[in-house]
């Protein structure tokens, strides 16, 4: 099963999100189950008014209104709160175009009825089951309206300012050198070293030692230092330099503020 | 590529501010029409952050910056790559007296073959019922108890009654069996998604069902009480349930895409709209349905002559089929 959704645009830029598995998702489907039975016991009490005038209407009100809110309540959330119900706020989930274009009625439409069948035989079966089996983890529902959802994690950084404090960082004595190292340092491996130090002291010593003595190799044939910059600096330490000059790219006090993420995605 | 991140930042951000303005209007009035120049700057400042993100997407450092402007990106290259129409205006009533006939009139083959299950399904039930006396019991589910027994009994004590059985229940009725009837709908499309099998099982039993019931009826000598009875409503809620048919057989021949060299993506982005159509189409019929059916079908003579109520049913599907077949609709209308 594939967990991300990658989509490359005409003009070459690639983005990628991660796609909800079926766990998520269900815990969203039990938030929203419970949101609905709110909303119904708020109108059955809204709808006993009507029964002082005439039975016959409340009866039927409360069979039409529970109908039209177990149905309407995904179709206008997702519809008016971009691709979000409660649940899926909740668990930071949201339902997007498969192909990362407009969200458009009929697709929120479709993949809401379809509901019916993917809730067949019971509890969701057979769509737990083709979420399961889906290169992109969609039900049948999502199938047929061309719809993904999509994992909106909310970013959390470790705190920096605590896992580099009190190290004097000898590599920004040399400002061309830190530049070319941010520049050939590729994402991926910036987070594997980020999180090397952040689980640090989860390592067995000897393991320890290895991994960041492997790091600092790989770190090192980036970008040369000046020996004298270097040789003192045990293996755990010249990491923990890396990672100051990789995530922090001014120094503490001067710190820019990143702008906050899309309203739409955040 | 070396790049100052902050003076970068700093550089860059009124841009993205300005991006960022730009979609968050385009999101609260989406039937504005942007003039030219705003068009062109958006489609400039979507090339600046794309951009953008090129660059820093190399750079190890500030994720969160990266994760800002891919989302940004996202959310341009999804209003520019758009190609299906913008709604303008949306005219609920307008939508839905054009789109629902347009749809019905693209997708005709599919509901000619819903009939086509239909009534073979019917003629199941009529040889059935015609040729077995335990096919009634056998067949008709629970739900129909009140159609097992003797027709002829039944006629006799619905025009023997005095009293207005209905009386005092007849909006719980009707919404009863619209809400029912739209939900087995639903299915019937629905079950498309299995490769248009359960829609055609599903368009099978209701015909042998339909089938028996009249085959039963006529044979009873019954057929004024049976014409009086179903005509009314009958004439909208079985054409409701055949749109319902044809909607789940579109979804499974783009499911199935035999003959069509276009992906299974591009097929199902196809017929969304039609399906919706469809949908909204039935649902309103089943509405009308349930409506007639608490409030006439039920009422039989002496209340009211069955002549009257089967001229009824002929006027209402007289309507049905002209405006899903002859109406003049409007030039195509933009999504909601």
């Amino acid at each position: 099963m594939n967990t991300t959704l990658k989509i490359r645009t005409p003009e070459g830029i690639a983005f990628s999100f991660a796609l909800a598995g079926p766990v998520a998702r269900c815990l969203a489907w039990a938030v929203d189950f419970f949101v609905i039975l709110a909303i119904l016991k708020i109108m059955v009490l809204l709808v006993t008014v009507i029964g002082f005038i005439s039975l016959d209407f409340q009866v039927a009100a409360m069979m039409l209104g529970y109908f039209l809110v177990s149905v309407g309540y995904g179709i206008v959330l997702e519809w008016f709160w971009r691709g979000r119900t409660i649940g899926k706020w909740l668990l930071r989930l949201r339902v997007m175009d498969a192909h990362g274009l407009r969200l458009q009625p009929h697709q929120v439409l479709l993949r809401n009825l379809l509901r019916f069948v993917d809730s067949l035989p019971a509890f969701y079966f057979i769509g737990g089951v083709t979420c399961l089996l889906s290169s992109r983890s969609q039900r049948l529902g999502d199938i047929a309206g061309s719809t993904v959802v999509v994992y909106n994690p909310k970013p959390t950084e470790p705190d920096l300012d605590q896992l580099l404090a009190g190290k004097f960082n000898s590599l920004r004595q040399h400002p061309h050198l830190e530049a070319r190292l941010r520049q050939r340092v590729s994402p991926d491996e910036a987070r594997l070293a980020l999180q090397a130090l952040v689980r640090r002291d989860d390592l067995d010593p000897i393991a320890r030692v290895a991994l960041f003595s492997e790091l600092a190799d790989h770190f090192k044939s980036l970008v040369t230092f000046p020996p004298e910059t270097v040789e003192s600096v045990p293996d755990e330490q010249y990491i923990r330099n890396v990672v100051d000059i990789l995530f922090r790219t001014r120094a503490v006090e001067a710190k820019p503020a990143a702008p906050q993420p899309a309203g739409a995605l955040g | 590529m070396i790049i100052d991140l902050p003076r970068f930042i700093d550089a860059e951000r009124p841009t993205w501010t300005e991006l960022e303005k730009l979609l968050d209007r385009l999101h609260e009035e989406p039937t504005r029409v942007m003039p030219l120049e705003e068009v062109q700057r958006f489609h400039l400042l979507y090339q600046k952050v794309s951009a953008e993100l090129g660059r820093v997407a190399t750079f190890a450092c500030e994720p969160e910056l990266r994760r800002y402007l891919e989302s940004l990106t996202a959310r341009a290259y999804a209003e520019i790559h758009e190609t299906r129409e913008r709604g303008r205006r949306f005219r609920p009533i307008h939508w839905f007296v054009n789109e629902f006939p347009r749809a019905f009139r693209r997708q005709s083959g599919a509901f000619a073959m819903a009939v086509i299950i239909t009534v073979v399904g019917m003629l199941f039930g009529g040889l059935a019922t015609t040729f077995d006396d335990e096919a009634k019991e056998s067949i008709v589910p629970q739900q129909f108890a009140h159609l097992m027994g003797d027709p002829a009994r039944r006629v006799a004590e619905e025009e023997k009654a005095k009293k207005d059985r209905m009386g005092g229940h007849h909006t719980y009725f009707a919404s009863m069996l619209m809400v029912n009837n739209i939900r087995v709908s639903i299915l019937t499309l629905g079950s498309g998604i299995l490769f248009g099998i359960g829609t055609i099982i599903e368009l099978f039993y209701n015909g042998v069902i339909l089938g028996l019931v009249v085959v039963d009826y006529i044979l009873a000598g019954q057929t004024m009480f049976m014409l009086g009875w179903l005509l009314p409503h009958g004439v909208i809620e079985i054409p409701a349930i055949l749109v319902a048919g044809q909607g789940g057989l579109v979804l499974g021949k783009a499911l199935i895409g035999y003959g069509d060299r276009a992906s299974l993506d591009e097929r199902l982005r196809g017929i969304g709209k039609d399906l919706m159509a469809l949908i909204c189409g039935f649902s309103g019929m089943l509405v009308w349905a349930g409506i007639v059916e608490s409030f006439l079908s039920q009422y039989h003579e002496p209340m009211i002559h069955y002549w009257q109520k089967i001229v009824f049913g002929l006027m209402e599907l007289s309507a049905l089929i002209w405006f899903l077949y002859f109406r003049k609709i409007a030039d195509p209308e933009d999504a909601p």
